[in-house]
């Protein structure tokens, strides 16, 4: 095709690329997917303490999750930004979806570094092992986006970001927005629902 | 993986690695930890490569060719591509709990400290039941492509086919504790899962009778590519019959763990998806190399693996049943299996031999002709090009109007008298616009691989590979004409 460069030719009329994120945001659906079952699985089964009910702390972990939904916000608002060509707009929301990345991020160092402290490590119960596994993946994921954005900026701030390629502000946000849906279940399951479980469940047989 | 072989420290725990055999007490060498590394790295290279079928496939058909239209084999390798893409990340979740159970004491498959070893099992076959149609699909497509062009039939119940494959390819989900009916998940579960491995059967058989039905009343030709894909319909039927025997989990229960299973995976896999990759290497050479691969070579090549794979295989059938279980290394005397295990490993030795006139075959085509670009008059668009294809593919960009497009192209040319007798001319390659080649992806690769190799030896050495890999994907991103990152 001598012209792809200027129109792409696709048979969807989607473009290649918002495609393959989409397709891979599936892939990654599967891998939260498989870590959450397995903490599912391990609920109530850990042998002995730290248990969820002695050291989830909902309050604190509700302002990080908040924070992190924010971050979403101001996603959505950098690709406004993008779209309308305004270069200071687009910068400042970018960073800012990056630092409250960054700042759930530090909830998060500190949450596990409090958990450490109070006993809860990888080997010592399954519910650690699950924990940790789980959430780290998704702190992994926060920080991968977190790199991306700042990428993306910097970028932005030399004026190679606009209504152009808005596509790569688009695909950034459905990751990003993807990472934070995530959350939402992970915080639902690990927090609001699994974060009372007192004790070992006795198995039935 | 392979790594593991060189340093002598071998992963010993079966393919299926189950916990609590992989556990450190059990298996005290770093054999495992490189099993699981270096099948996390060719997982995270699987998805990549099906992330990039799915999008091809779905997004950059030729004008013309809607999905109805599309070659069986692409169909299949589209399904595949989906399989690979959604159920890699599960086999990668539980390789992950594996290596931090080695390495950083976690208990995940610890029953002792409350883990679950049948949780890796669950982990594994969902993934790993997945992966069976990974593996067949791809040879149901090849077959699907061979049959029809040496029956000069188009395929029978296209749509048949196309639509068997997505079930199987959504089914294929819901059999996974078939593999685990002795494991004790109680009567409904395994009922259920008896239930939808039986209903998994019918999909296949539709596929089998359309193949049947494309050779009905067609002028079959017996090439060799035809030979080997119609050993994969007899074996596979064979195999078929088996696979339902032991969906039906009581009578499970008696072959779990016998050579009967063994007979029955080695039908599917090796007279199924070895004998359609056969079919579609005989098939497709002249295209790719230009040269013809000796027929009288290939059916010598057939018949051996055909004799061989039946002497090997089918004894143990009879094996199994008598209780003859897997993976022990002897048996005693008394059970009289000494003349089947015999037939058994003389089968192998016809094999044997039938791969080495395999590799003679390819060794032999170095000096040989080159054919025109349409040896098989075969009906898909790939045989319109000159042998082997210019690095551009097409010149033009066909306008495909139908199934079978260049049967079509063919008999509108004939009827109008002026024959196809030459492919698509060459053009310069510099008129057309190419991608271009970059040195970024390999770099990457390079840095995944030094991740798995950091926390095989050195943790620092991961971080190193990560910066690389990071490197490599920023690279990537910034070069001409592509726009910035979206990989990860």
């Amino acid at each position: 095709m001598a012209h792809a460069a200027e129109h792409e030719y696709t048979t969807t009329g989607l473009s290649h690329r918002k495609m393959l994120m989409w397709v891979f945001l599936g892939s990654d659906c599967l891998f939260f997917g498989a870590l959450i079952a397995t903490y599912m699985v391990y609920r109530g089964q850990s042998l002995v303490g730290p248990y969820p009910i002695d050291i989830i702390d909902v309050p604190l972990t509700t302002v990080s999750t908040f924070v992190l939904l924010m971050s979403s916000f101001a996603m959505v608002q950098a690709l406004a930004a993008t779209n309308a060509d305004n270069k200071k707009a687009t910068v400042i929301w970018l960073l800012a979806t990056a630092a409250l990345g960054a700042v759930f991020i530090g909830f998060q160092i500190y949450e596990f570094n409090a958990f450490k402290n109070e006993g809860l490590t990888l080997g010592g119960n399954l519910f650690g092992a699950s924990f940790f596994t789980l959430t780290g993946f998704h702190g992994a994921h926060v920080t991968l986006g977190i790199i991306w954005l700042v990428a993306i900026a910097i970028l932005a701030a030399k004026g190679r970001v606009g209504s152009k390629n808005a596509l790569d502000v688009e695909l950034l946000g459905l990751y990003w927005h993807f990472v934070d849906i995530v959350w939402i279940v992970i915080f639902t399951l690990l927090y609001l629902i699994g974060g009372f479980d007192v004790g070992p469940v006795i198995p039935g047989g | 993986m392979h790594m593991a072989f060189v340093v002598d420290q071998v992963p010993d725990a079966g393919w299926f690695s189950y916990a609590n055999l992989t556990e450190k007490p059990f298996s005290i060498n770093r054999g495992l930890d490189f099993w699981a590394i270096g099948l996390l790295v060719m997982g995270t290279a699987s998805v990549a490569g099906g992330l990039n079928f799915v999008v091809t496939i779905i997004n950059l058909r030729a004008p013309g060719m809607s999905m109805m239209r599309m070659p069986v084999f692409v169909w299949m390798t589209l399904i595949t591509s989906i399989l690979l893409v959604l159920a890699f990340p599960v086999i990668t979740v539980g390789l992950i709990e594996l290596t931090m159970d080695r390495n950083f004491g976690t208990h995940f498959f610890i029953p002792a400290e409350g883990g679950d070893p049948i949780l890796w099992q669950h982990l594994f076959w969902v993934f790993g039941h997945p992966e069976v149609y990974i593996l067949i699909l791809p040879a149901m497509g090849i077959v699907s492509e061979v049959l029809p062009t040496f029956s000069r039939k188009p395929l029978f119940g296209y749509p048949f086919i196309v639509f068997s494959g997505i079930v199987i390819g959504i089914m294929g989900w819901a059999v996974w504790s078939h593999h685990m009916f002795t494991v004790g998940l109680g009567p409904v579960a395994n009922s259920v899962f008896t239930i939808t491995t039986m209903l998994i059967a019918v999909p296949t058989g539709i596929k089998i009778f359309n193949w049947i039905a494309t050779m009905w009343k067609g002028s079959v030709e017996f090439t060799t590519a035809m030979m080997f894909a119609l050993g994969f319909v007899a074996l596979f039927i064979v195999g078929g019959l088996s696979g339902v025997s032991h969906a039906i989990s009581p009578s499970d229960f008696q072959q779990q763990d016998t050579y009967y299973i063994v007979a029955h995976l080695h039908y599917v896999l090796f007279g199924g998806s070895i004998f359609g990759i056969f079919s579609g290497i005989y098939f497709w050479y002249p295209k790719i190399t230009g040269k013809m691969l000796s027929e009288t070579l290939g059916k010598l090549n057939f018949w051996l693996l055909f004799i061989g794979m039946n002497l090997t295989f089918f004894p143990m059938h009879f094996l199994g049943l008598n209780g003859m279980p897997r993976r022990i290394y002897t048996y005693s005397a008394e059970f009289g299996w000494e003349n089947m295990n015999q037939i058994a490993s003389f089968g192998y030795v016809v094999l044997f031999v039938g791969f080495v006139i395999f590799l003679v075959n390819i060794w032999q085509t170095r000096s040989s002709r080159f054919v025109g670009h349409d040896p098989w008059d075969a009906p898909g668009l790939e045989w319109s090009i000159a042998s082997p294809p210019p690095p551009y593919n097409f010149a033009v960009i066909p306008q495909v109007e139908g199934l079978d497009q260049y049967w079509i192209m063919k008999d509108r040319a004939e009827a109008a008298g002026t024959p196809i007798t030459e492919p698509e001319a060459l053009v310069d390659p510099s008129t057309i616009h190419m991608p271009s080649p970059s040195y970024w992806p390999i770099f990457t690769a390079a840095g995944v691989a030094l991740i798995g190799g950091g926390l095989l030896s050195h943790y620092a050495l991961s971080f190193v590979g990560g910066a690389i890999a990071m490197m490599g994907v920023i690279g990537w991103g910034n070069e001409p004409p592509a726009a910035p990152s979206d990989e990860h």
